[in-house]
């Protein structure tokens, strides 16, 4: 296959970006987009040129390393997919590809199509978790039967990757599917209930402060999430929230 | 309620919710004293007699609908603002049609379009209701000839064409921002059921294109009789 | 006199751990403020260590390479996870999970430590369920069990195919908690280069900034290398394209040994490889193999028709199939051991029965289990005259509910239906034994400098089982170390702070500095990934899944002329003191290039073959187990711990004997 790819080029997070032309030929449609990549960055350094930075790491979508907003969509055209599993045969030859980094405030760019989301952490470190120490003697980990149906709920949610599609892709650039995927995982789950009201409050104000956008319901960032997290979470979130702002004692 | 709710994201969006869930159920109000119109002149009057001097409406209800109504705005406008500078730098290319739909991505739009129509509603009915009754002093809701006045001026009203096809614009604009709003508030406040959501799905749907559209017939409805 | 103490406690097996946590130095509270502890690597190991760490009050700075401390590649791991439970009443204890371990690895691994692990199993579920973990449940709300790769037990618990994501996640969230209070300091984006050494003790590390480029110095009481394994050695495996062995190297420099680098586990059920573009592979989990058929055609014009594509899978009648597994191992089948299966596709692609383009792959079957399980269903449902094509569909819908994930991740890679049509498999390069000398303290050769996790080498011997990994990553890390390091910290509780100024550090960082700077400034002809290539290949022919004299030899030679070359041609863009992907590359295939020739070195001292490591030299000669495995435990059941001389083939061996005083060593059959 023979592309053209329009690619958005900055030297680092100070520095002005601008989208720069490469072709490329012989891109074997069994490659996966990241490989077609490799294989630019290649030519780029034969030439002499700087190479691309771009974000990976395992490269079998789970990771959420990679990310890229690939010809209008976060993650490209496919869906259920991360940019590392996303293949060259969704493409036909001869197209433009516009290859741009995650968009949002809360993500600068570092260098080229690689950002920071670093504000992901930061609002785990709110709350995303469960005040256990590590010790040999937590109670028996069947102690507390938890329904079928609550601990698969929990574990939809919990299969979110942190890639950061949801708020690449939300008009407003609101992090609302990742923030709410680990709300509701411990939500659903009686060993994460104990904190749930404190957690809610912290993790929400936590990612109002890195500056992501409010949700208005558009429903996109479930569309291109590539684990599938679903807007309920989102509405789950609402619902503890709203429960823990009433009855909240401060 | 915890201190600072108004404050953060998700405070902001139930509140939008709420404000919208009342403004749903003031349009169906609104839809159904409105149909009496078509169906029954009288009963129009003598409701619209009641909604316009009833002291609890007036004093209460109307103050409560008129802060729903700007709260609801100043808040779209706040929030649509803020989403902007979450994201400084646009997409050279993108492709929002993929994953939503235009009424959800421009609520914005058709929300300032819905206040746009309501400022000439308020030409049309609210200022002149107020001047008769509070500033002549004129509670008696009877015209020169002692009939009631109201369904006369409502029909007065749709004559000109050209307001009647910014009525049915306007809702249209209003249906458009329906599909997306209702179900949306049932989202933002955290409603969602498997078993539920689909059905409030339908309904709004249902909602957002029959009181629409029954708006538009009841204003041609007056306009095609007052042109014979 | 070996210079190796393993430092295993006395008495009986089942005993050791309790009296050696009872008899070992405890650091007060107060005092644990005072001491800083380094952890390089944040997977199952390095993030349950901080985490743990830092609850006992420990001042923790962990370092990844990722942008985030979730992305380490445990989260890859999609099976699960051992534990004795015995929750199915299948007759699992400690002692069965110890046993099966030490066979499954061949009988090269420290028994004691290895007790340790079986022992501390169950702990490890507890926690992770009190953290939030969302294992799989049954309809009474209890804890799920299977049976994975070949053991007797169904004592693997699991998350669907996301195991190793959930537990990471889990072991993060704890990292988040205490990143949080602020106990650990996290540091994004850096790479360690380089150990500190001060008075004969590790005291930090020289770390590289990923992001700017910059150069700094961290001190610390103790510090911790959880950085994993070292299997993208050979280029294509399936761990994650940062994955490297460049911290576990550095302190094998320093003075670390490096213990049987030539265990290397290759995984049976990966998706082939597809052309030269490929940059890694990936694995599908050996679940798999509970329900899939493994075979080839039986006549070779077959495997010509379908390779010219003139034939489909689906047209070879049943009795023109050779399913090879179950003809070799009637009594284990498709589930034999990894090692086995893999070796096992390996002498079918090499006798010429491949089934791609390539040559190297073989089909995983799923057509009899679609009808086994919709017979059952039909049944069932009480669908007594159900059509075939009705029993397919409603065996398609039970297959979907095991491995939905896995056959749609197949299917988004090769573009074929694996419902319809036979996947194909072939092995790849999965996870490496070997690695850094341990104590039974998890102390290395230098004295405090640690290893954990995959880096270390202690507990899986020549062949890791299934769902052992999670296991040992998250026993080292949550309740092994923690311990054990507080030993050797409580007579630091007087140093105070370590200075970054001492002449050791200066000359760490000028060093590393040296070899940046002269990476750069090579400006030769050829991009890194071409030498990784070139490397890759020579191991994989000669260093692979079977192993010989002549072979290894010339691997040797054929690596130091690759290094040789690497440093007079290759080319590293941009510069030092900027975000520089391909200069972090260059520097990890640096270290991979003198790896690779220890492992090689490794390969050939070892003249026997046992789990990961086959030698063609060293099989049985006759009887039911003519052409398998043959190890040689009379000379060879020992650790063999490399001690770096300056150039890898001067590596001086120390042997550290296995004695098994629980267990009597028999041959692994599967017959």
């Amino acid at each position: 296959m023979n592309l053209t790819l329009k690619i958005w080029r900055q030297k680092d997070a100070k520095s002005a970006g601008k989208m720069e032309t490469y072709p490329i030929s012989n891109v074997s449609p069994d490659s996966s987009f990241l490989e077609m990549l490799d294989l630019l960055n290649n030519e780029l350094i034969d030439k002499g040129e700087d190479p691309v930075a771009f974000d990976h790491d395992c490269r079998e979508g789970i990771c959420g390393m990679c990310s890229l907003y690939i010809n209008g969509e976060a993650h490209g055209p496919d869906r259920g997919v991360t940019t590392c599993q996303l293949h060259m045969r969704m493409f036909k030859d001869g197209d433009t590809i516009y290859i741009e980094p995650f968009r949002s405030k809360a993500f600068p760019v570092i260098k080229d199509l690689v950002v920071d989301r670093s504000s992901f952490d930061r609002i785990q470190h709110a709350g995303g978790f469960v005040s256990v120490n590590t010790s040999g003697n937590t109670q028996d980990a069947n102690a507390i039967p938890v329904p079928k149906r609550d601990a698969d709920k929990a574990f939809d949610a919990a299969t979110c990757i942190g890639c950061g599609a949801c708020v690449a892709t939300c008009k407003n650039g609101s992090a609302m599917l990742y923030v709410s995927a680990k709300v509701s995982q411990f939500a659903y789950l009686p060993q994460g209930r104990v904190e749930a009201t404190e957690r809610v409050l912290n993790m929400v104000e936590q990612m109002d402060k890195e500056g992501f956008g409010n949700c208005t319901n558009t429903g996109a960032c479930e569309v291109e999430c590539p684990k599938g997290i679903s807007l309920e979470f989102i509405a789950k979130m609402n619902k503890e929230y709203l429960k823990a702002a009433t009855c909240a004692e401060k | 309620m915890s201190k600072g709710f108004s404050k953060t994201s998700v405070g902001r969006k139930v509140l939008m919710a709420l404000s919208g869930f009342f403004l749903l159920i003031f349009l169906l109000q609104h839809f159904i004293i409105n149909s009496l119109s078509v169906i029954s002149p009288d009963g129009f009057n003598s409701t619209s007699h009641f909604m316009g001097t009833n002291p609890l409406i007036q004093y209460v209800m109307q103050p409560v609908l008129i802060f729903g109504v700007l709260f609801h705005l100043m808040m779209g406008i706040n929030l649509e603002l803020k989403n902007k500078q979450a994201r400084p730098v646009k997409y050279a290319f993108n492709k929002p049609g993929e994953n939503s739909s235009w009424m959800s991505r421009n609520m914005i739009i058709t929300g300032i379009m819905v206040m746009l129509f309501l400022g000439l509603h308020f030409y049309d009915f609210w200022i002149p209701e107020i001047k008769t009754k509070f500033i002549n002093g004129d509670m008696s809701g009877l015209n020169a000839e002692g009939g009631m006045r109201y369904f006369e001026e409502l029909q007065h009203k749709f004559v000109n064409p050209i307001r009647v096809g910014i009525y049915c614009l306007a809702f249209v604009f209003l249906s458009l921002h329906l599909l997306h709003g209702f179900q949306s508030a049932f989202q933002s406040v955290g409603f969602r059921h498997n078993r539920y959501t689909p059905t409030i799905k339908k309904l709004g749907n249902l909602y957002a294109i029959i009181i629409p559209l029954g708006f538009i017939a009841i204003a041609l409805f007056h306009f095609i009789n007052s042109s014979h | 006199m070996s210079k190796l103490d393993s430092k295993i406690p006395e008495g009986p097996i089942k005993d050791k751990w309790t009296n050696h946590k009872n008899k070992i130095n405890v650091v007060n509270p107060a005092n644990k403020r005072l001491i800083d502890v380094i952890v390089v690597g944040t997977g199952l190991a390095g993030g349950s260590a901080s985490a743990s760490l830092a609850e006992l009050g420990y001042n923790v700075k962990a370092f990844c390479y990722q942008d985030s401390p979730r992305r380490a590649h445990s989260i890859a791991a999609q099976g699960g996870i051992n534990a004795a439970k015995n929750y199915q009443n299948d007759g699992d204890s400690t002692y069965r999970l110890f046993y099966d371990t030490v066979k499954g690895g061949d009988y090269r691994a420290r028994e004691a430590n290895v007790y340790r692990l079986a022992e501390v199993s169950a702990n490890i579920i507890d926690q992770c369920v009190a953290q939030g973990v969302p294992f799989a449940r049954d309809y009474g709300g209890l804890l799920d069990n299977r049976s994975f790769g070949g053991v007797l037990v169904s004592r693997t618990f699991y998350a669907k195919g996301q195991t190793g994501q959930q537990l990471l996640l889990g072991a993060y969230s704890a990292m988040s908690r205490q990143i949080g209070k602020g106990k650990i300091k996290m540091y994004n984006r850096h790479e360690m280069l380089d150990v500190v050494i001060v008075d004969g003790k590790a005291r930090g590390i020289i770390a590289r900034n990923l992001v700017t480029g910059e150069i700094e110095r961290h001190s610390a009481h103790a510090v911790v290398i959880a950085s994993g394994g070292y299997g993208n050695v050979f280029f294509l495996s399936t761990n994650a394209m940062g994955s490297n062995a460049s911290a576990a190297w550095k302190i094998h420099k320093k003075g670390a040994f490096f213990a049987n680098p030539c265990y290397t586990q290759i995984h049976p059920t990966c998706i082939p490889r597809s052309g030269d573009h490929q940059s890694k592979l990936t694995l599908m989990s050996e679940s798999l193999r509970n329900d899939g058929r493994i075979w080839v055609p039986k006549n070779m014009e077959d495997v010509m028709a379908i390779r010219e594509g003139k034939l489909k899978p689906t047209q070879i009648k049943e009795e023109d199939r050779d399913y090879y597994l179950e003809r070799r191992y009637p009594a284990f089948g498709n589930l034999v051991p990894r090692d086995v299966a893999s070796r096992a596709a390996k002498e079918r692609c090499d006798a010429g029965f491949g089934v791609n383009a390539t040559g190297e792959a073989v089909y995983l079957d799923f057509s009899s289990a679609i009808m086994r399980y919709g017979k059952e269903k039909a049944m069932i449902q009480h669908e007594t005259n159900a059509s075939d094509d009705r029993i397919r569909e409603l065996g398609e819908q039970v297959v979907e509910a095991k491995y939905g994930n896995l056959f749609q991740m197949y299917e988004k890679i090769t573009d074929q239906n694996p419902y319809k049509t036979p996947m194909m498999i072939y092995p790849a390069v999965h996870y490496t034994m070997g690695g850094i000398w341990v104590d039974y303290n998890l102390m290395t050769t230098i004295p405090g400098c640690y290893a954990a996790g995959e880096a270390n080498f202690s507990d899986h011997g020549a062949n890791r089982l299934g769902a052992s990994a999670l296991m040992q990553g998250l026993a080292d890390g949550y309740f092994v170390l923690p311990y054990t390091i507080g030993d050797y910290l409580a007579s630091d509780i007087r140093t105070g702070k370590i200075s970054t100024e001492s002449p050791e550090f200066e000359q760490a960082e000028k060093e590393v500095r040296g070899q940046l700077e002269q990476l750069i400034n090579i400006k030769g002809t050829k991009s890194v990934d071409y030498f990784h290539k070139r490397l890759g290949k020579v191991m994989w022919d000669k260093v692979g899944m079977a192993r010989n004299e002549k072979g290894l030899k010339e691997a040797m030679e054929e690596i130091r002329q690759i290094r040789d070359e690497f440093w007079k041609d290759v080319r590293v863009p941009g510069g030092m003191d900027e975000f520089n992907p391909e200069l972090e590359k260059a520097g990890r295939l640096a270290d991979f290039l003198e790896l690779g020739e220890l492992f090689a070195i490794d390969a050939l001292h070892r003249n026997e073959s046992c789990g990961g490591h086959f030698r063609e030299e060293s099989v049985e000669e006759d009887g039911e187990q003519k052409g398998e495995a043959k190890r040689d435990d009379k000379n060879f059941a020992y650790v063999a711990a490399w001690e770096y001389k300056g150039d890898p083939k001067d590596a001086v061996m120390h042997k550290e004997e296995l004695t098994f005083n629980d267990i009597e060593l028999k041959q692994r059959s599967y017959k």
